[in-house]
């Protein structure tokens, strides 16, 4: 294992550390502290790529899991990858100092939090560092289940729940459709690894699945980027801690749709469909964002409509930029470049804005206990060093200068003017509906953050309706909304660094094809007076305006129909659904064993008898077959005698002591057939198997006649006979058959290949050693669930009898 | 379970002796002769349950403090750990490595990394075995 690939491990690795040092050392020092030296260090790490990425170097990393099916964790670290593994490190080591002291050590189940954090934060390292697409699809889905188990961390509250199932939901729904898809990107290209798909362009994009296979990974890409529709899953996922909030929620994990979108241009760019569906659904998503965050009161609410928005604007940026692959080398190519290029640069910004943002509203949550801006106001005298950063974080995201927002927001206007004007794909006619609904959006914006700053530190003071004595947050919350907040002016400032070191890489990554000139994707403020800036200053007054005037028409909105909204319509399907599947399930599931094994057999008989005879498969060769001698026939026959007398027996025990002996009878024929091992197992499950059966009838009501109407036990002995028949068929017709090859002479070179002489425990140790694992974790949950389930019970029935 | 059978108990104070003695035999003598750690871990799980079914589930547990749930899982738990020690020699995981060396006392000696792996095996079946039986015994 290469030190790349230990770095990519060290979180899920120390993740399992982390419970050990909760245990032994939380009393003093606070958990988080042994964690921050995770995603440091690999923050560390990563920085000595940019040089080399930089230069235009990608340095490729295999790691062997299963050779034999391709399944390889195979990494390319280039420019995208790089600036979402540095996003996820960096931001993660100012999430984890900000927890330290947002997370009482006293009060909170830490090691299960930061359990789940370095989950994450390994799930998606290993999701951007991955080439191979199963091993991508993999992770993505332990996101999801990692984001999940992070929203309901506080899983006594109800709503924290519905937002993880929702969240959950929601994501995997995209997860699988994207699973879907990247089957059909296998199949086309007949690789797993990305890059080799993108160099066999031809073949993907001639094909007839190429259209499908793009609207699947859009689904998992839009779901996990929360756009429109699929965004309702971001506001309850606020149920989170903030950190959570801040790190998963707005700066790394919906930005995995991105990632993807970004990382699958170079295949499905160009094509119209592509840009219409994430230029389009951004673009909508934006709107729908900045609007519905307008609405809200709660603070936090109020961010993730404000990160759904922002992620649209990034998406729309982004499938403007695909347009470069339209157009090809040459000055139309050249423009769309530079849109990708902002998506980047915006991507980049929105990650130190938004998670400053959400620092500051944990710390507001932690200081007042309220997120209501019907509650806060003039916080500014008690808090100022948090104002400073609220109105550093809030104007960026306005879009003013002089922040990191109003360069990326310029650039966005910019791309949307650009694609008005460029004249395909029907856009001549609607092309104008781009910059009319991209200013809008920025005008309600515009507003939000307005209200965001002004109505929590601006106005007067109420301490009256606050719980707590307020006071400023300690250091070491300040600490890392601080370092972003400074990060958000410093880019402003010196935006052509970032530019160059890390963006331009990235960019590289999304448009290999297209010539890419540092003189293009010069960032500078002050462009001359063009459209751009007219529209920014538009933004600003009418912006202004609406705020001022916002007690005559905020109202309107609040009072927006509950019935009409995309919430609604999740609860009504997801009631709907659970509905119809009791009514549907309660139909067969009647709590009767005979009706399964009734199921079951009459299941297993029609499929295989019927394709047994649809295929001739019913063909009898005794050629091979040994003599029969007189043990074998005596065997069988005691075999059968014990077999009835199960069946006929008038008590357990008896019945019982049948089985046990059919079983050894059954061994007895291992011995003859020289199978030491077969029968030596089969003995003492035998044995034990016994000693269960007499402790599970103890339970059972003593056996007794049953008086069953006769129609039910013709059926009955009608599915029995078939099933036996069945059976014997196809056992018999096995032996009819030489499809394959044997593989066993695979297995007499055992003591060559394993150094054993026994074979069968070759098999099982080391030639077959996955199954062999995974079997015995399947036997050890079982063993688990019988436990869980006997003391349930029985703990529920001491409850009742001291009720 | 309270038996009070005192043949029963006689037997199995020499006939668990043998057993698990046997069981040990079948588990180390796996890779070249019949048994391994399936088998070997099964028929220890019987003499467990022997002992239980003569001696009382108390008495057994003052004598042999384990718990059979940890057992199962640290089983588990070595299993995938010998897959691991695979992947951090740059093999593909779950690879097995055997070699000889030469032991005092026992002369020279194969060694392989199958046997750990065994032993997980073993010690999961155990485990999942007795603790299956336990829980539905002590289910009254």
């Amino acid at each position: 294992m290469t030190i790349f690939y230990t770095f990519i491990f060290l979180p899920l690795i120390s993740a399992m550390l982390v419970p050990l040092l909760y245990k032994y050392l939380n009393r003093r020092v606070h958990t988080g502290w042994f964690v921050l030296l995770v995603p440091l260090s690999i923050f560390i790490y990563l920085l000595q790529y940019i040089p080399g990425v930089a230069a235009g170097n990608t340095y490729k990393y295999t790691l062997s899991w299963i050779p034999s099916l391709d399944m390889n964790f195979t990494s390319y670290v280039d420019g995208l990858s790089l600036l979402f593994g540095l996003l996820i490190s960096g931001i993660g080591t100012l999430v984890i100092i900000y927890s330290i002291f947002y997370m009482s050590k006293v009060r909170e189940a830490l090691h299960s939090f930061y359990v789940y954090l370095l989950m994450f934060m390994g799930a998606m390292l290993g999701l951007v560092f991955s080439d191979h697409l199963l091993v991508l699809y993999g992770f993505w889905e332990l996101t999801s289940v990692s984001s999940f188990l992070l929203i309901s961390y506080w899983y006594e509250r109800k709503s924290s729940r519905q937002g993880a199932l929702k969240a959950m939901l929601i994501t995997v729904l995209g997860g699988f459709g994207m699973l879907a898809g990247f089957i059909m990107l296998i199949m086309m290209a007949d690789t797993y690894s990305i890059r080799e798909m993108i160099a066999n362009l031809d073949v993907i994009q001639g094909h007839t699945l190429f259209i499908p296979a793009m609207l699947c990974v859009l689904l998992g890409a839009f779901t996990k980027s929360a756009q429109f529709p699929f965004g309702i899953w971001l506001p309850d996922a606020m149920e989170a801690p903030t950190p959570v909030s801040s790190y998963l929620h707005s700066a790394t994990m919906v930005k995995a749709g991105i990632y993807l979108v970004a990382r699958m241009t170079p295949l499905f760019g160009g094509s119209s469909v592509w840009f219409w569906l994430v230029a389009g659904i951004g673009l909508v998503t934006l709107l729908y964002g900045s609007l519905t965050a307008l609405r809200q009161t709660d603070l936090k609410a109020m961010l993730a409509y404000s990160t759904i928005s922002q992620l649209g604007l990034i998406m729309c940026l982004l499938g403007i930029g695909s347009l470069a692959i339209y157009f090809g080398p040459g000055d139309s190519g050249t423009v769309f470049t530079v849109a990708t290029f902002a998506a980047l640069f915006h991507l980049f910004n929105h990650s130190t804005f938004k998670g400053s943002l959400f620092m500051v509203v944990g710390i507001i949550d932690h200081e007042t206990g309220r997120r209501d801006i019907r509650y806060l106001g003039g916080l500014m005298q008690v808090m100022p060093i948090t104002f400073t950063i609220a109105l550093i974080g809030g104007l960026s995201m306005a879009g003013l200068p002089p922040f990191n927002g109003f360069l990326s927001k310029e650039m966005f206007f910019a791309a949307v003017n650009d694609v008005s004007q460029s004249g395909i794909f029907g856009l001549s006619n609607i092309g104008i509906l781009f910059p009319i609904i991209a200013w809008v959006a920025s005008i309600f914006t515009f507003v939000y953050c307005l209200i965001f700053v002004f109505k929590t530190f601006g106005g007067t003071y109420r301490p009256e309706k606050l719980t707590r004595k307020v006071h400023e947050a300690p250091w070491g919350m300040l600490f890392s909304p601080a370092i972003l907040a400074l990060l958000v002016i410093l880019i402003f400032f010196f935006p052509n660094v970032l530019g160059k070191y890390i963006l331009t890489p990235a960019l590289t990554a999304i448009l290999p094809t297209m010539p890419i000139s540092p003189y293009d994707l010069k960032i500078s403020p002050w462009h001359g007076p063009n459209m751009e800036l007219l529209m920014t200053i538009g933004v600003i007054v009418i912006g202004f305006l609406l705020f001022k005037t916002m007690k005559r028409w905020i109202q309107v909105l609040r009072n927006y129909p509950q019935g009409l909204t995309l919430n609604h319509w999740y609860n009504q399907g997801l009631s709907g659904t659970e509905k119809l599947s009791a009514s549907l399930t309660n139909r067969y599931m009647t709590g009767s064993l005979r009706h399964y094994l009734i199921y079951i057999f009459s299941f297993f008989v029609i499929v295989l008898l019927s394709s047994l005879l649809l295929q001739h498969g019913i063909q009898f060769d005794t050629s091979n077959d040994a003599v029969i001698s007189i043990f074998d026939a005596g065997l069988v026959l005691g075999m059968v005698i014990a077999a009835l007398t199960v069946l006929l027996a008038g008590n357990r025990i008896m019945a019982i002591a049948a089985l046990g002996a059919l079983g050894y009878m059954v061994s007895m024929f291992f011995v003859i057939f020289r199978a030491p091992d077969l029968a030596l197992t089969q003995m003492v499950v035998e044995t034990v198997t016994t000693v269960l059966f007499l402790l599970c009838f103890y339970h059972l009501p003593k056996l007794e006649k049953r008086i069953e109407r006769v129609p039910f036990k013709l059926t009955n002995l009608i599915i029995s006979i078939a099933m036996g028949l069945t059976v014997t068929l196809l056992a018999l017709s096995a032996n009819g058959h030489k499809l394959f090859e044997p593989i066993s002479s695979f297995f007499e070179n055992a003591y060559e290949l394993a150094g054993a002489k026994n074979i069968v425990n070759a098999i099982l140790v080391d030639f077959r050693g996955f199954d062999t694992m995974l079997e015995i974790s399947v036997l050890a949950i079982a063993g688990l669930g019988v436990y869980v389930l006997v003391h349930q019970r029985s703990k529920r029935r001491e409850q009742r009898e001291t009720e | 379970m309270k038996p009070n059978d005192v043949i029963l108990k006689s037997v199995t104070q020499v006939a668990a002796v043998i057993i698990l003695t046997f069981s040990i035999y079948l588990f180390m003598n796996g890779h070249h002769h019949p048994g391994g750690g399936f088998i070997g871990g099964l028929s220890m799980a019987s003499a467990i349950v022997l002992l239980y079914l003569s001696f009382g589930i108390e008495k057994v547990r003052e004598n042999i403090r384990v718990d059979f749930k940890k057992l199962a899982a640290i089983g588990v738990l070595i299993a995938i750990g010998t897959g691991m020690a695979g992947v951090v020699f740059g093999q593909p995981f779950l690879t097995q490595a055997f070699g000889y060396r030469d032991l005092p006392i026992f002369g020279t000696t194969e060694l392989a990394s199958a046997l750990i792996f065994d032993t997980g095996v073993a010690l999961a079946v155990i485990g999942t075995a007795v603790n299956i039986i336990l829980s539905i015994s002590e289910d009254r």
